[in-house]
């Protein structure tokens, strides 16, 4: 079995009274793509921010490698090589692809003078790596000029730097044209070829399905389906899964659904 | 495990050149879109200096005239280049005036109390230093918007300048005889000296703004200062250390200006304000912050000083002098904004 790079058990996550998370386990083994899903409010950006170290759960346990690990925060989940991807893009678009690559962790020599042919060299390797090659643009290019899912390619390409096993992508296509989200594609499948492994974050059930092995689709603080790609036939069946979760019964699950949650406020 | 990054630079090291060429195949096409913002202030210049050069022949061919010109230049280089690095980290720094004038009184009150020069020099940059790094804090830590703050601290630092001189200023004779003098503000073959130490700022300054992580991350901080923060840089450390710069700059800019007067006035600083802001702009740094040029700004404190000295020179009075310095601005800037996209 692969490599365990990293497992959540039985984690929880509570705001004053309400619960985000209400006890979730998930795993990611070596070289896997896992989809996690969710509709808004299901508590996706908790878990992420959770795995990112930038918030602490409530309780439950968190192993890196199949050791528990204690006092788990950001600078813990980086040397853990869990890189995020933020939703936001974080990238600053004026500036060319080697500064971004290596914004805030310049490649430096005597006296803090740049090694500006080390930074390009070592950007055109992480973004052959990636798959991002093109005759039109170089590591010179600004972010600017490029299109979204290239955007995204630069900061997957910033986030493996240093060896990150995993690598969170927080929604990486939305907002993104189906041309531009085959390159983002394009990108996770050379990511995963490489040996990392992605927890690859979605509402568009669409996207997720074409790109993971595995699916863990969360619902109101919990996991309600964790299937691995070949349990599933398509993403019609996922879908409807979905949707029976958030509304058992149909029509009428839903009704009492929203008198539910009308009462809980 | 550390990446293994030499075996890995010899092996792909080549090919990586190879192949990412820059997207102009031709060295020089690539030259002039890397310095797109700085060649077009160069030709605002070459252009205004044609215009006068045809208006008087005579006058712009006389060595006088330049010479004028590279005494009080270097005096503006000095605080115009720190200012683009503030601009580009998207603050303001209009306090600029006032640490001239306290940095170059420390170092007149140091000379005239019989010391050394070099040591005048020295107090004086500390007193830049500290007075850059009290306006960076005040703006930085007070969350205080840096046009309102430092407009503040220039009058301030001016007021407390005037209160305790009252108006009086302080010669100092014995500074023609000391050895700072020959080497900051004395001739070379009729060269005034002090313009060889601003073209050698000017090109340290332009490698830290290019070639440092100093410069990187005031690009970066200006361009986006939350991702900036998430890639973990101290974005607070690197705004406080542009203002910094700018009272390292004004200190040495206060210093020369006294050198080459004899005297200390306590307006000392005062008529920089306008000009150095201008200067900044004219060289094609934009206001939005991320990115600007040390060349241009450079090369825009040299358009404006000569356009006092053009203007008067090319026989009009000095009544058009404030029209032509409000036309070449105007006109820079459009230019700029023709010549250089915004990336959001």
């Amino acid at each position: 079995m692969a490599e365990r790079i990293i497992e959540l058990r039985d984690i929880k996550k509570s705001y004053g009274q309400v619960y985000a998370l209400g006890g979730v386990n998930l795993s990611v083994d070596r070289g896997e793509v896992v989809g996690l899903i969710g509709d808004n409010g299901a508590g996706k950006s908790t878990l992420i921010k959770i795995l990112s170290g930038v918030v602490r759960p409530t309780s439950g346990d968190i192993l890196v490698r199949d050791k528990p690990v204690t006092g788990w925060s950001a600078a813990r989940s980086r040397d853990a090589g869990i890189e995020t991807v933020f939703q936001d893009r974080a990238l600053a678009v004026q500036q060319t692809i080697v500064r971004n690559i290596f914004m805030g962790r310049e490649l430096t020599g005597f006296m803090g003078w740049l090694k500006v042919n080390k930074e390009i060299e070592e950007a055109s390797r992480l973004m052959r790596e990636i798959g991002f090659t093109s005759k039109v643009f170089t590591p010179h290019s600004i972010v600017g000029q490029l299109s979204g899912g290239e955007r995204q390619g630069v900061a997957i390409a910033r986030a493996i730097y240093k060896q990150a096993e995993l690598i969170i992508l927080d929604e990486p296509t939305t907002a993104l044209s189906l041309t531009e989200t085959a390159k983002v594609f394009h990108f996770v499948r050379q990511v995963r070829a490489s040996g990392r492994s992605i927890l690859f974050i979605g509402h568009n059930i669409h996207h997720v399905f074409d790109i993971a092995d595995r699916f863990v689709v969360l619902d109101r603080g919990k996991v309600a389906l964790t299937a691995d790609r070949s349990a599933v036939k398509s993403a019609e069946e996922l879908i409807n899964f979905m949707e029976d979760v958030a509304h058992p019964g149909g029509l009428a699950g839903l009704h009492e659904a929203v008198e539910a949650e009308q009462r809980v406020r | 495990m550390e990446p293994d990054l030499e075996s890995h630079l010899s092996a792909h090291g080549e090919s990586a050149r190879k192949e990412w060429k820059h997207p102009s195949d031709h060295w020089l096409r690539g030259f002039v879109l890397d310095n797109r913002a700085s060649l077009g202030t160069l030709a605002v210049f070459v252009v205004m200096m044609a215009v006068f050069m045809v208006a008087n022949p005579t006058v712009f061919t006389t060595w006088y005239l330049y010479s004028s010109v590279l005494t009080t230049l270097p005096v503006a280089l000095f605080v115009v280049v720190p200012l683009v690095f503030v601009v580009t980290c998207g603050e303001i720094d209009l306090s600029f005036p006032a640490t001239m004038g306290f940095a170059s009184w420390v170092f007149a009150l140091v000379v005239q109390a019989g010391y050394n020069p070099f040591l005048g020099i020295a107090a004086a940059v500390l007193t830049g230093i500290l007075l850059g790094f009290l306006v960076g804090s005040l703006v930085v830590y007070g969350g205080l918007s840096s046009l309102i703050a430092t407009l503040g601290m220039n009058f301030l630092l001016r007021g407390l300048i005037q209160i305790i001189n009252e108006g009086k200023s302080m010669a100092l004779t014995g500074l023609a005889d000391s050895s700072a003098y020959k080497i900051f503000s004395s001739q070379v073959y009729g060269i005034p000296v002090q313009i060889f130490w601003a073209i050698a700022f000017v090109v340290l300054s332009a490698m830290l703004y290019n070639r440092h992580r100093f410069g990187a991350q005031v690009k970066v901080v200006g361009d986006n200062p939350d991702s900036a923060q998430q890639m973990g840089i101290d974005v607070k450390r690197v705004r406080v250390k542009v203002f910094v710069f700018v009272g390292i700059g004004a200190a040495i800019a206060g210093t020369f200006s006294v050198m080459i007067n004899f005297t200390w006035w306590p307006t000392a600083g005062d008529g920089y304000l306008l000009p150095v802001l201008a200067s900044v702009f004219v060289g094609g740094t934009p206001t939005w912050g991320g990115i600007g040029t040390v060349a241009g700004g450079a090369i825009g404190a040299v358009t404006v000083s000569f356009i006092q000295t053009g203007v008067v020179a090319a026989g009009l009075s000095g009544f058009y002098v404030q029209f032509f310095n409000g036309l070449i601005i105007i006109l820079s800037l459009l230019g700029h904004k023709w010549n250089q996209a915004r990336y959001r």
